[in-house]
């Protein structure tokens, strides 16, 4: 029990630092404003190991942060073999082909307003059905390597894509518009110089939904049949065999993965859109 | 009139494409046949044997729609082979990560709005839950409700489906709460308003059209949830369960079918939604 009560005092005197912290003048600054989050997770981690110590819960419930650290640095070369099956060869170029495929269709459409008016609503009602129930279907298709789980991204990630493109080539001002025509430029021009960088901010948007999507996509296709790697299968098979800490090192694997390509994303938005009103603080 | 007829041409356009599709994936076997019986086919005789095979690659609109039928309307509805049974089964579970989701969602942004600490120390890690792919954890969270002695699969998939639901509800609620800009909190702060009458009278109200665009994406993401949840369980009831046993049995007809019933489940829950949203807002004086 001990581990318990010292996991809930250093709980209680973290958050009362982070009380003291969010009410100082160094919470204004970028240095505090990474502090204050990075605390609260670090304690979220000691309440855990010290909830699962003190109360002695089971592994096969939920095994302690320390014992996954450990399970992550022996399974290293497992985890990355699963991690490049999934992600480096399923979720990735899925979420490039998807991407570039929604960029042309976005580009086809915008040219005939009447597609437009007919492949938007289309496209948002599609965009919010469960496509992931396709992954059967293309898994059959495709056979069982990452071909079929590229294939599932592709399909998740479009029209979240297409629909932000297509609002986003809308977002230029008429008057903006009109200048560049007055200038005489010509469609792609006008596209180009003027209309694409206009859209980059709702593109940037459809690119982060996609981004959470395609990992989904990518593991949730692995559970309709895999090769013997792959993140999808680990956890299928772990949790079959109650392997738990297994499970949470490739969760916390894919965890990791999904926030990098998440803030890589995030990065390249503030690189291209630093012009726009929410990249200024 | 001028609004449905760009729509309708995509859509009949897309049933073209389709039927198109199902000839070409599906003519490989024709020819293969004709090929094991030492005979061959021509393009006319080919096109007609792709549209009626039992375990066709792609079926085409009308198989699909005679399956989709056969399941919703052909027995009754307590039957285990009825879409509409399965579908409830998957419809119980949405509504109830949906609604987990908009407490969960509704209450932490409360508390981010009113307390500094826990908008700085929260809100990125609510960002960074959405970076993970929950549903890498739903075949350990019904392991574990199991283990913890919760049968029936109604718990998990809930969670599921709310971790996937909250979020979309706490971005917009944490954004709604603070829309009321500073001269109508000055306002009510001249009248001697509490806080909690500043909270029910102007941020509440002020947060509605946030907190109800964000329900359309909440319930579609909860019902991908309850659907994922039922994927890798061995779960024997709702439609993401008839998709496993479709693939496994090599059934696609039973895939397609239960794929169309989800969604038609989700047209008809962002329907229903957006008819809520419009009384609402009426009820609220907004005009439409």
């Amino acid at each position: 029990m001990t581990a318990l009560w010292v996991a809930v005092a250093v709980w209680l005197g973290a958050w009362a630092l982070n009380v003291a912290l969010a009410g100082s003048a160094l919470a204004r600054r970028p240095f505090g404003r990474l502090l204050v989050p990075l605390i609260f997770g670090a304690t979220v981690l000691v309440l855990w190991e010290g909830l699962v110590r003190g109360l002695g819960v089971a592994p096969v419930i939920l095994p302690a942060p320390s014992v996954i650290a450990a399970k992550i640095a022996v399974e290293l070369p497992t985890l990355w073999a699963d991690f490049a099956q999934t992600i480096l060869k399923g979720a990735i170029p899925g979420f490039l082909i998807g991407a570039g495929a929604a960029f042309v269709v976005a580009v086809a459409i915008d040219r005939s307003p009447f597609l437009q008016r007919g492949l938007l609503p289309v496209g948002n009602f599609v965009a919010a059905l469960p496509i992931v129930g396709l992954a059967p279907i293309l898994v059959m298709w495709f056979g069982f390597d990452w071909q079929s789980k590229a294939a599932v991204v592709v399909v998740m990630v479009f029209f979240p894509i297409l629909v932000n493109m297509v609002a986003g080539l809308q977002a230029s001002e008429r008057m903006q518009r009109d200048l560049m025509a007055t200038w005489g430029a010509s469609y792609w021009q006008s596209l180009w110089k003027l209309r694409l960088p206009a859209a980059m901010p709702f593109i940037f948007n459809g690119l982060k939904i996609a981004s959470t999507l395609a990992l989904i996509g990518a593991i949730v296709a692995e559970f309709f049949g895999s090769p013997i790697y792959g993140m999808g299968f680990r956890i299928s098979t772990e949790v079959g065999r109650l392997g738990l800490d297994m499970v949470w090192a490739t969760i916390a694997v894919a965890a990791l993965a999904g926030s990098a390509l998440y803030g890589l994303i995030t990065l390249i938005e503030r690189w291209v859109t630093f012009w726009h009103p929410s990249q200024r603080h | 009139m001028s609004r449905a007829l760009p729509i309708l041409t995509v859509l009949a356009g897309i049933v073209v494409i389709w039927y198109a599709a199902a000839v070409w994936m599906n003519s490989t076997w024709v020819y293969d046949q004709a090929e094991r019986a030492g005979t061959t086919v021509s393009f006319a005789e080919m096109v007609p044997q792709t549209m009626t095979q039992d375990r066709p690659l792609l079926p085409p609109p009308h198989q699909v729609g005679a399956e989709l039928w056969k399941g919703l309307f052909g027995q009754a509805v307590t039957s285990k082979r009825s879409l509409v049974y399965h579908g409830y089964v998957t419809f119980k579970g949405t509504m109830m990560g949906f609604a987990l989701g908009i407490i969960v969602g509704v209450a932490l942004a409360m508390s981010i709005v009113r307390f500094r600490v826990m908008d700085m120390s929260v809100m990125p890690w609510a960002i960074i839950s959405q970076t993970i792919p929950i549903v890498a954890l739903a075949p350990m969270i019904i392991v574990v409700s199991s283990q913890l002695g919760l049968t029936g699969r109604d718990v998990p998939k809930a969670i599921i489906a709310a971790y996937l639901s909250f979020f979309p509800v706490l971005v917009s609620m944490v954004k709604g709460l603070r829309s009321p800009d500073q001269m109508q909190l000055d306002l009510l702060r001249t009248y001697g308003a509490s806080e909690a009458a500043t909270f029910l009278k102007l941020r509440l109200p002020a947060s509605m059209p946030y907190f109800f665009a964000s329900l359309k994406v909440a319930i579609a993401a909860s019902l991908v949830g309850t659907i994922v949840g039922e994927l890798p369980t061995g779960a024997i009831e709702g439609l993401g369960a008839r998709m496993l046993i479709g693939s496994q049995f090599g059934e696609p007809l039973i895939m397609w079918a239960a794929l169309f019933a989800a969604a038609i489940l989700a047209g008809l829950l962002i329907v229903t939604v957006g008819l809520l949203e419009g009384m609402a807002r009426r009820r609220m004086g907004v005009p439409a």
